[in-house]
């Protein structure tokens, strides 16, 4: 077999990570920002910005977890057993915002009730998120194919702060996605909102950047031995790089360049992760090849993923267009 | 203080609660994205506003339901992680490939179609729109093929070795897909979604009947359901028949503990109707039993040997008294429901589908018959798999994550507590929305400017308020 089968799936998997990072960032940050808009009209119009692809947008986190368990089982059932309690915190959080999208036009007396599900539960899912993150990056302890460490061992000053960094940087996505879509007072409130966060996202990145290689001698030499140290000249260069055009954009009142930025940073700080991890599935011991199917399980979805993938590409960007342009406040959706 | 319980125990619970609550929400979204497309077809194709009406209508219960599908079922999608991490490890390589085609498959095309069904119809117009319907439809069904194949598997494995590793191995993958349950289980769990929505379906239109209002769409939507239920209720009770011979054959031990034979029976076993299994003693207390029926009904002869649970060892027997009930509440329902089917055919022929009062609240009363059934007909097979998490492969108690019981048990009541409060108050607007007449604005709420599609005629929501403004805009 010359292909490597594990390779590519390690890429896929990563990608749809990415993508529902990116994706489900953008409508978590609408609800982390729920709080800073009391209007019901703007609330009403931030909701129905995201109304209609969400659900696209977190079936990517399904991929995630069920391609994981299809392909890297075993990384799979060492993951979610280690990071019990911020993956259920998470779910938890998921299930409050997502039937806030139902619920909250579906009652008058009880809105507040779901305005508090969407804003609560969305910050829970990207803090647990954040956490789970970090808990990753610091590594998993490992012995006979199953998890062997505490069921705590994910709470660390550490996890802490990139479950804040999450918080922030989804609250950037968010605010950059209200500009591109929404018009008047409240485009003019989301560019506040977007400055400041975009200033808290590039602080909490480099905080967790300097932090980072400390945790582990991998990430060390990753960093600074030679001739990998060349990506520790080039991911900040391209992040300040970013951060530029955000700023420009935010203060120069573009619609859609702020976001497009603000993605750019998220691919940037994933990309990241990516050079700390490699060829490490679960830091600091299981690799990509280790955690893989055998290679009957491998090629049999990678046929489908290879025809599929496009495809739903194609059709999400089609949803995403329907839908295009600034969400009219007076006519919403019809 | 859950020290004492153990958390395998703990574990099955947490599966059990969150798979039966979740199990609903497809059940119903199934069958009701299906009867979306057909409203929506009959709509473009008699272009009969009663078809529009009762598509809005049912389009934003859908909503509502498939939003609660979306979040119950990405619970599940990680709990095998979580507590069954063992199981995950050596079966990944088989029921995680199938998993990772039902998101491709379906979720996707669930997810990327459901808002241009909900939101879109102005935008892309009536065809389109139409073609996003069906797919939404089709992508429920393609879920329910590859869910079911999974299940199936873990019921009746076929097609797979092991590596040294101890994980399950995909050799053929066309066994491991069409395994010897797999036909059966998929046809009898969509006729039962179907059955489900058509009950759901007919119990609202019987309602609405008995309360006269709006005669023609509750007629069209009571006469709908009413031949779903009279055409499906018979074939459903054939294809669980063929089921039940089709697990004899996979599953003896779990047909043992239906049937609630302890003892092996040589010339000819009993059909218990009812009785008190009673596992200690391993005999049926009470029963009231026919003489060599269960021969003829599983055999097709009287005298046929039956063997009973005396030849399987005890630590492999599923539990009993659960599976014994909770087949013969899915049995009894299913043929309520044919009652009903037959019923209404009846009343159909009398010309008296419309004014039979006793019909209509039978109909009400057998609402829910569709949820209680398809939970009653899953506890059956999946306890009746016991002690196995693949049947004859792998047992329950060797499936279970590293992981501590008070972990278990406190993620539990978080979700016992979040669940009875999510899905408790997503059933109660359901019910609502039930309540309203597909054109009346609902009392007591604004409706969401992305929920009043404009298509909607009347000036009916125009007078609700508070929103007389927006509404206005909802409204030709």
């Amino acid at each position: 077999m010359t292909i490597d089968l594990p390779f590519i799936w390690a890429a896929i998997i990563a990608f749809a990570v990415l993508a529902y990072v990116i994706l489900d960032g953008f409508d978590l940050g609408i609800g982390i920002l729920f709080p800073f808009f009391p209007e019901k009209r703007d609330r009403d119009v931030m909701m129905n910005s995201v109304a209609p692809v969400w659900d696209g947008n977190e079936t990517w986190l399904v991929l995630g977890g069920g391609g994981l368990l299809a392909v890297f089982p075993l990384a799979y059932s060492i993951i979610l057993p280690a990071l019990y309690a911020p993956i259920i915190a998470m779910l938890l959080g998921l299930i409050f915002r997502g039937v806030a999208f139902e619920y909250r036009w579906r009652t008058k007396r009880g809105e507040f009730l779901w305005n508090w599900a969407f804003a609560g539960g969305s910050a829970l899912a990207a803090f647990s998120q954040g956490i789970a993150l970090g808990a990753l990056v610091q590594g998993i302890p490992v012995v006979n194919r199953a998890y062997a460490g505490n069921w705590w061992d994910w709470l660390t000053p550490f996890s802490i702060a990139t479950g804040f960094a999450i918080l922030i940087g989804y609250a950037l996505l968010g605010s950059t996605w209200l500009i591109m879509k929404t018009t008047g007072a409240l485009a003019e409130k989301a560019r506040t909102i977007a400055l400041r966060t975009c200033f808290a996202t590039i602080a909490a990145m480099g905080i967790v950047s300097l932090w980072t290689p400390f945790l582990k001698p991998q990430y060390l030499e990753r960093w600074f031995g030679w001739p990998t140290a060349i990506f520790s000249v080039i991911v900040p260069v391209l992040v300040l790089g970013c951060f530029a055009l955000l700023v420009t954009g935010i203060r120069g009142k573009r619609d859609t360049q702020p976001f497009l930025a603000a993605l750019g940073l998220f691919v940037l700080g994933y990309a990241g992760i990516g050079i700390s991890f490699y060829p490490f599935m679960v830091p600091p011991s299981v690799t990509i090849w280790d955690a893989a199917a055998p290679d009957s399980s491998l090629s049999f979805l990678l046929v489908g993923a290879l025809v599929l993938v496009p495809i739903i590409l194609i059709y999400t960007v089609y949803a995403y267009w329907v839908f295009r342009g600034k969400v009219d406040p007076e006519e919403g959706y019809h | 203080m859950f020290e004492s319980f153990d958390a395998t125990l703990l574990a099955r619970i947490q599966f059990a609660f969150t798979v039966s609550f979740h199990i609903i929400f497809p059940a119903f979204s199934i069958g009701l994205a299906s009867y979306l497309a057909v409203l929506e077809a009959l709509w473009l194709w008699k272009k009969d506003q009663v078809y529009m009406d009762l598509f809005n209508f049912w389009k934003t219960i859908f909503a509502v339901a498939f939003g609660m599908g979306v979040v119950s079922g990405i619970v599940m999608s990680y709990q095998f992680g979580t507590n069954w991490s063992v199981f995950s490890d050596k079966a990944g390589p088989v029921i995680g490939p199938l998993m990772g085609y039902e998101v491709l498959t379906a979720f996707f095309l669930e997810a990327g179609f459901l808002g241009v069904m909900l939101f879109g119809l102005h935008r892309v117009g009536p065809r389109l729109h139409f073609l996003a319907t069906f797919m939404v439809a089709f992508g429920t069904l393609i879920s329910a093929t590859w869910i079911l194949a999974v299940n199936s598997w873990m019921q009746t494995p076929a097609g797979f070795g092991m590596n040294e590793a101890g994980q399950f191995i995909p050799i053929d993958w066309w066994k491991v897909i069409f395994n010897p349950s797999f036909p059966y289980r998929l046809v009898h769990m969509v006729l039962a979604a179907y059955l489900t929505t058509a009950f759901v379906v007919g119990a609202v239109g019987a309602w609405h009947l008995l309360e006269n209002t709006a005669p023609r769409r509750s007629r069209t939507m009571f006469s709908m359901a009413m031949w779903m239920a009279t055409i499906v209720a018979p074939i459903q009770i054939l294809a669980g028949d063929a089921h039940g011979l089709n697990t004899l054959e996979h599953q003896p031990a779990k047909v043992m503990a239906m049937e609630g034979h302890y003892q092996s029976h040589p010339e000819g076993a009993p059909l218990i109707l009812f009785g008190l299994p009673n596992s200690t003693e391993k005999r049926v207390d009470y029963a009231i039993e026919i003489p060599k029926l269960s021969s003829l009904i599983l055999k097709h002869d009287l005298n046929a040997p039956l063997a009973g649970l005396d030849t399987i060892p005890d630590n492999l027997h599923p539990p009993v008294a659960v599976i014994f009930w909770s087949f013969r509440v899915m049995v009894g329902l299913g043929f309520a429901m044919l009652g009903i089917g037959l019923w209404s055919l009846w009343c159909r022929y009398k010309g008296t589908l419309d004014s039979s009062d006793w019909l209509h609240r039978a109909a009400v009363l057998m609402g829910p018959a569709g949820f209680v059934a398809v939970l009653a007909g899953w506890i059956t097979t999946e306890v009746g798999r016991q002690p196995y998490t693949i049947y004859g492969q792998l047992l329950t108690a060797n499936s279970i994550s590293p992981i501590a019981a008070p972990a278990v048990a406190a993620s539990l009541i978080a979700f016992i507590i979040v669940y009875f409060l999510v899905f408790g108050a997503g059933t109660f607007y359901i019910l609502r929305l039930m309540k309203r007449l597909p054109r009346d604005p609902m009392p007591d709420l604004e409706d969401g400017p992305i929920r009043t599609s404009g298509i909607m005629p009347g000036p009916a929501a125009g007078a609700h308020a508070g929103s007389a403004h927006r509404s206005a805009h909802h409204d030709h």
